[in-house]
Parts: structure tokens; C-alpha cells; sequence
């Protein structure tokens, strides 16, 4: 048992160390939802009115609305940076050397997801640090709130982008499927309005963004970020993160998966 | 017999319907070095990525020091050190930073792994330089610092991928004889793939794969003995020209 503990912190700290050598991918993860705070949100205070939606017993700014949509999209970018960074690996080699240590191959995989949450989540705090002095200030029991539901919807999102390393075979491809995955997920979610205003523009935009994993997960940090835990919202995310974990570790199994045929 | 560090018996993959591997059948006894010749695409990364379970074998054809790597894939794994034809360090992490990771994914505890890497470092001449970053060192030493990664565990088997490609010669000097004194010294059994026939000593076993088959072994001087040939180069091409004709 000491073997796996030993090795889940080894993976962690890696993940660490090379997060804190890159700054500029540190700036770069929080100067994005900054901008969406401090530039987007401010543009569209005034086009975008938001009624009393539960968690909020008060009208709010709409900078208030978004920073959960912002914090999904931390998770988001985190999710596929790590998942970009195993396909660098992979084509790289670095990737083999977790591959042939002895211990199961869903363990390692988990292992570099939880490593991944635990940088996002760093990255989240930091920002909900800034954001604070902008006046968004959530009550002080949502800061512990959100933590497990940011472990839970960083590791649904790390999945998925797992589960897309898994299948890509070159890096170039991986552009492409960021294009993809993050705008979609990101626009048709509820990051940016809610539910009933997208329904109010197009039934099917509201269908798409209701089932969406990304507007689930938002949900979910929205409520817990105010202290509330949303039932649905965090099922969702467990059956999402499941099947994609799933999916990932058959696409990382040597036998099975996508190793085979490949040829990698 | 000594006792076997790998035994490979009747090894077949196939990428699709396209076969590689062909009834591949060898072995290798405890500290005995090997060497594994084949010209490119005869096999020879498909055979390494199979022993360290990269892919999955189709039927239970590999051991590792006795435990079949399809049986018991851990236990297996454990026994075996890898230096890969690419690095596969992390360039942005220190020297010390590197074997702390893999001692972590080799289940060594804090203090083991310092004692482990301060002995292979040192016998590598390596030791003062543990706090640098692996992109300030230089091709040989990056090679140097992946030996010593794959030596902190004890591998019992210790598999070297073309290791000294792009390395001047006193770098691949200095690989060569490490190896060659660990194996002698510990009972380390190495299999070592390269297209340099000047790193092969004369008590050296020889493989010589083509086309997914091994088409000879022995010592160096067995094979020019076979083949009629005054050197193992000369050797090698005539073993492998005779079915690519």
C-alpha cells in the first residue's frame, strides 16, 4: 500500500513542480478568466439582466453570475492542458516511464488526474483570491464548500480530457479537438447565462446545454460556492467522470485500447 | 543452465494483419550482457515495447527472472530497468527532481531513494551535478542520469535501447564500461539494442534479428565463425541480406 501512496505523491509533485517552473502557464490560466471578469463581464453587465435564480437570494451583477462559469473554466483549460501535456509526453517518451512502472495502469491514470485537479484547484483559489477585491464575495463557508466540488468536477473534466489524450494520436490533431471540445462545452453551458435564457433564444441550444457535463459541473460549483449542495447537478458529474474514466483507461490499456493500435 | 533473466519463447505480434514478430524465441542468464542487432524495422523497439508491456503480448511468451509478464504484469515490471531510445526525462525538472520521481513510481521511501540516487549518481560521476536542470546537461549526461533512473530499483534485467546514438566517444566510452563492470560485478543481466557493432566485447552474447526472426546467436567470434566473415559487421550484413534478397 505504501508503493501507491509513495507513487500518488510522486505524480503529484511532479505536477507541481513543473506547474510552478512554467509562470507563464501560471499566468496565462489565471489572466484568462481575469479577462473574462474584468473585461466580458463588465461589457455585458448591462445587456445581460439576471433574475433571483436559486443559489442567489438577490438579484446579482453579473460578474457574480459568471465567476462559476469561470471556475468551470479553469477545470476546463487545466483538464486539457494536462491531457495535451500526456500526448506531448507520449509522443515525447516521458509518458512510458509512468507506463512501465509496476503498478496498475488505472492507478497511475487516476493518479495524474488527481495530480491535475490538485494544480487546478491552486489555480481556482487564486483566482477566487482576486476576484474577492472585485467584489465577488461569496459567503466564507462556500470557499470550503466548493473544495470537494472542485475535486469532483476537476476530475470529471481531467477525464475527459484523458479520454481524449487516449485517442489522439499526434499533437497537431489536439488543436483541433480543443476547438472542439473547450468552446463548445464552454458556450453551450450555463458559464455565461442561465438555462432559461437560452431557452427563451433556441429550444435545442437548450437542450444541448442542459445535458451538457460542463453545465452540470457549473451548476455544481455554483451552489457549492454558496454553501448549497445541487443533488442532480453532482450526480451528473460522478456518472460523467465514471464513464469517462472508464472509457480513458480502456483506451490506455495495452490489450484493449488505443496502445495496440497505434503502435506507440 | 544458470538461472534466466529473460526467456522470450515462440514471441509472435502483429500491427494488424501485418506480422512483426515471428516465433521469436531467446533468452538471457543472469549478469550476461546481450546484444541485439537487427537492421531498422526488424523488430527490434516492437520487442522492447513488449517487454515492458508497452503492448500486450498474444499468448504467455515472456519472463522476467522466472514470472510470466502476462501472469503477474507487477511483479514483473518490478524486476526490470529501461533506458528508452528517446529521453524520457523531464527537461524543466533537476537531476535530483527526475530519480525522486521515479523512485516514487518504483515505491522507494524518501530516504531509500537519497541513498539510491547518491550510489548511482556517484558511480556515474554524476553526483555533483544533482541539482541541475536536465536542460543544462548535455546528451551524454542526460544518457548517464537515465542509467542511473534505471539502476535505483536493483533491476535484475536492464534493457538499453540504442542508448549511445548521437554521443561522442568518450561519453559512450564511459556508458560502455559501466554497463559492462555492473553486469560482471552485480550479476545484472543487460539486453542492449544497438546498430554500433564497436560496443559489442568479445564475451558478449550477439542476437541477430531480421524481419522479426532471430537469425543467429552467440559470441561475436561464433557468429563470424558461422557466417565466414573476418568481423561481426561483415557478419551481420550477411545474415541480414540472405531474405532480404
Amino acid at each position: 500500500m505504501t508503493h501507491y501512496w509513495f507513487a500518488l505523491w510522486g505524480i503529484v509533485f511532479r505536477e507541481l513542480f513543473r506547474f510552478v517552473k512554467q509562470k507563464e502557464r501560471f499566468l496565462s490560466a489565471l489572466v484568462r478568466p481575469l479577462v473574462w471578469l474584468f473585461v466580458f463581464a463588465a461589457g455585458f453587465r448591462a445587456a445581460l439582466g439576471i433574475a433571483i435564480i436559486p443559489p442567489y437570494d438577490t438579484y446579482i451583477l453579473y460578474e457574480v453570475y459568471i465567476t462559476p462559469g469561470l471556475i468551470g473554466m479553469i477545470q476546463l483549460f487545466n483538464g486539457m492542458q494536462s491531457s495535451l501535456s500526456m500526448v506531448y509526453d507520449r509522443e515525447m517518451g516521458s509518458m512510458r516511464i509512468l507506463l512501465v512502472s509496476p503498478l496498475p495502469r488505472w492507478f497511475l491514470l487516476t493518479s495524474k488526474l488527481l495530480a491535475g485537479v490538485f494544480v487546478s484547484i491552486l489555480q481556482v483559489y487564486v483566482f477566487l483570491a482576486i476576484a474577492w477585491f472585485y467584489d465577488i464575495q461569496p459567503p466564507i463557508e462556500g470557499y470550503l464548500w466548493i473544495l470537494p466540488a472542485l475535486t469532483l468536477t476537476g476530475l470529471m473534466l481531467g477525464a475527459l480530457g484523458l479520454l481524449l489524450s487516449a485517442f489522439i494520436k499526434q499533437l497537431e490533431n489536439f488543436a483541433g479537438v480543443m476547438n472542439f471540445v473547450i468552446f463548445p462545452m464552454f458556450f453551450m453551458s450555463t458559464a455565461l447565462y442561465p438555462l432559461w435564457k437560452l431557452q427563451e433564444s433556441s429550444e435545442i441550444l437548450y437542450t444541448i446545454a442542459k445535458y451538457n457535463p460542463f453545465t452540470q459541473a457549473v451548476e455544481f460549483l455554483r451552489f457549492a460556492l454558496y454553501a448549497q449542495f445541487n443533488q442532480e447537478a453532482g450526480l451528473y458529474t460522478v456518472l460523467a467522470f465514471t464513464l469517462f474514466l472508464i472509457i480513458a483507461i480502456i483506451g490506455y490499456n495495452p490489450s484493449k485500447g488505443m496502445m495496440k493500435r497505434k503502435g506507440r | 543452465m544458470n538461472e534466466l533473466a529473460l526467456d522470450i519463447n515462440q514471441l509472435n505480434f502483429s500491427y494488424g494483419k501485418k506480422q512483426v514478430l515471428h516465433d521469436l524465441s531467446f533468452n538471457i542468464e543472469v549478469g550476461q550482457c546481450t546484444f541485439l542487432l537487427g537492421p531498422n524495422g526488424a523488430g527490434k523497439s516492437t520487442l522492447f515495447s513488449l517487454i515492458t508491456r508497452l503492448y500486450d503480448q498474444e499468448k504467455n511468451s515472456i519472463k522476467l527472472s522466472g514470472i510470466d509478464i502476462k501472469v503477474e504484469p507487477l511483479k514483473a515490471l518490478a524486476q526490470l530497468g529501461v533506458v528508452f531510445q528517446q529521453t524520457t526525462l523531464d527537461l524543466d525538472l533537476s537531476v535530483k527532481q527526475n530519480l525522486f520521481y521515479h523512485a516514487a513510481l518504483q515505491g522507494l521511501s524518501r530516504k531509500s531513494a537519497r541513498t539510491a540516487i547518491q550510489k548511482q549518481l556517484e558511480q556515474l560521476n554524476m553526483y555533483e551535478r544533482k541539482d541541475e536542470l536536465v536542460r543544462q546537461l548535455n546528451g551524454g549526461h542526460r544518457r548517464r542520469v537515465e542509467i542511473a533512473r534505471a539502476l535505483m530499483h536493483q533491476p535484475k534485467l536492464l534493457l538499453l535501447d540504442e542508448p549511445t546514438v548521437g554521443l561522442d566517444i568518450a561519453s559512450r566510452e564511459s556508458i560502455i564500461t559501466h554497463v559492462h563492470k555492473l553486469s560482471d560485478e552485480t550479476g545484472l543481466a543487460v539486453l542492449w539494442a544497438t546498430h554500433l557493432m564497436d560496443e559489442v566485447l568479445e564475451k558478449d552474447k550477439v542476437i541477430v534479428i531480421h524481419q522479426g526472426r532471430v537469425q543467429a546467436e552467440g559470441t561475436s567470434s561464433e557468429l563470424m565463425q558461422i557466417t565466414q566473415r573476418e568481423s561481426l559487421s561483415e557478419a551481420f550484413f550477411t545474415l541480414t541480406q540472405k531474405q532480404g534478397e
